[in-house]
Order: structure tokens, then sequence, then C-alpha cells
């Protein structure tokens, strides 16, 4: 295994299902999984991990992470602080979309074009911090 | 979150992001609570439940509820039993899978048209779970 596989970055989404930030979290870390960052980062399937997952639990303590949340409730960074230890970083969709000129959201199940760029742009917020993580991995 | 003014059935997928199954789980609540049976079905955020929210405890332990699982871990069931939930059906979308084993689901992120296909299936035993539970009351 080379040092790069080794260095893996958590991203652990609440992928909520009552809302559409819920949703873009969940695409997002999918993009950056699948697209952006394949080889540095590894997802936690948030359900999983609060249903007592061992190994969820014991890779979000050993590496760092990255929470990835819909709203303000932070469902998965205070699930990551209470069973694994505080997340490298935390991101808040809706507060990102407050500061972003949004167009209407598309509903929860299927994004449109226009949420889908949202959701990418989150998943590039999402990468940058990935990078920063791995910048000042020792 | 809408508190429902009547009882409705609480449908609550795992959603699990690792697996196809899971976006499977996720889209067929959708499909029930927003399409086929809107008026008497919701869904809630899982994780939001288990971190202890009072609203959706209450909403869980006051309606029936079907938990919708993509694996055999049933992480949706277990956390809905731990949050007191109202349990009255567990379905897993291996129970789609058996009459449709012709379907290869792949794609995580966005469904492809086999995992579409297997959602729909799923959706429709899902509907008449919902079906049953509200013969009943």
């Amino acid at each position: 295994m080379t040092e790069a596989q080794k260095k893996k970055v958590g991203i652990i989404s609440c992928s909520g299902e009552g809302c559409v930030e819920g949703t873009i979290s969940r695409v997002a870390t999918r993009l950056v999984l699948g697209k952006l960052r394949p080889i540095e980062t590894v997802t936690i399937c948030l359900p999983l991990f609060l249903a007592g997952g061992r190994e969820e639990r014991e890779f979000a303590r050993d590496y760092p992470t990255i929470t990835v949340d819909g709203c303000d409730k932070m469902c998965a960074k205070i699930a990551t602080e209470r069973y694994s230890g505080k997340p490298a970083s935390s991101i808040v969709v809706a507060d990102m979309l407050k500061n972003w000129q949004c167009p209407k959201l598309s509903s929860r199940r299927e994004l449109n074009d226009e949420t889908l760029a949202v959701a990418r742009k989150v998943a590039n917020r999402i990468a940058e911090e990935v990078d920063e993580v791995l910048k000042h991995w020792v | 979150m809408d508190a429902p003014a009547q009882k409705k059935v609480i449908i609550i997928p795992c959603s699990g992001i690792g697996k196809a199954f899971g976006s499977i789980s996720r889209d067929a609540t959708y499909e029930v609570t927003e399409n086929l049976r809107k008026d008497t079905t919701q869904t809630l955020c899982l994780a939001l439940l288990v971190s202890g929210d009072e609203e959706s405890r209450r909403l869980v332990s006051s309606n029936k509820c079907i938990t919708v699982d993509g694996c055999p871990l049933r992480c949706a069931e277990k956390n809905v039993k731990l949050a007191g939930g109202n349990l009255a059906g567990s379905l897993r979308v291996v129970d789609a899978y058996k009459k449709n084993r012709h379907l290869k689901p792949r794609s995580v992120t966005f469904l492809d048209p086999d995992g579409r296909q297997m959602a729909a299936a799923l959706a429709g035993k899902i509907v008449k779970k919902v079906d049953d539970l509200l013969g009943e009351q």
C-alpha cells in the first residue's frame, strides 16, 4: 500500500430525507467519492454509524473526517463528535446556500439542473476541504 | 417538518450512501410519500430521529412506522426501534429484488433505469403495507 493509499479522509453525509439540502449533501458527497477525490476519500454510512457500526466508528476515530450536513441541526457532525471525535471540518449546506445566489431548489427526490449545479459547488467545497486536511496530514 | 393533522404512516428509509440499494430505499420512499400515498404517509430524517430530536421521536412513537432497508444490517429498523418508534413493518430492497432478479442496479448517486424500476417495485410493496396498516385503524 502506498502512502497516498493510506491517507484517507472519511466523508460523513447526513443524507437527510426531510429536506432538499439533505439530498444535496448526499449527492455532493457522492460526487466527491466518485469523481473529484476517489482515491483520497471514503464514505461512512451514517445510519450504520448511528446503529453502532464498530468499523465505522473506529475509522472515524482513527482517520480525519469531514461532515456534510443539510441543515443547522448538524446530525452528522453531532453524531461524529459523540461516537468518534471532532471532525477535521464541518460543512452545512444550508449555510452555504445563504451565501450564494441560489435558484429555487427543486424537489428532494430529483435534482433539476440548477440544484445539481448547487450540489456540484458543494462537492467542490468538500474537495477543497479534503485537500486542506491532506496538506496538514502528519 | 410539518406535524400531521391526522395519523399517518411514517416511512423511514436507511438511505445508505455506499450502495445502490440504499438509494433505492430512498427513492421508493419518496415515490410513496410524494406520489402514491402522499396524503397518508410522510418521511422524516433518520439521522435527526436518532440524534434525539423530540418532534421526530413523538412522530414515530405516535404513528405506525415502516422501515425500508438497503442491506441486511437493517440500520433503519434498528434505529427506529432504538428511538422508541411504533414499528409496524420492515421492508428490505431485497424483497423487491427477489421477483426482479434480471435488474442490476449499479449507480448510487443517480439511479439508473434498473434502479428506478426496482424502486418502483419496492414502492408497490410499501403501498401494500401502508394500505394494510390504514385498514386496521
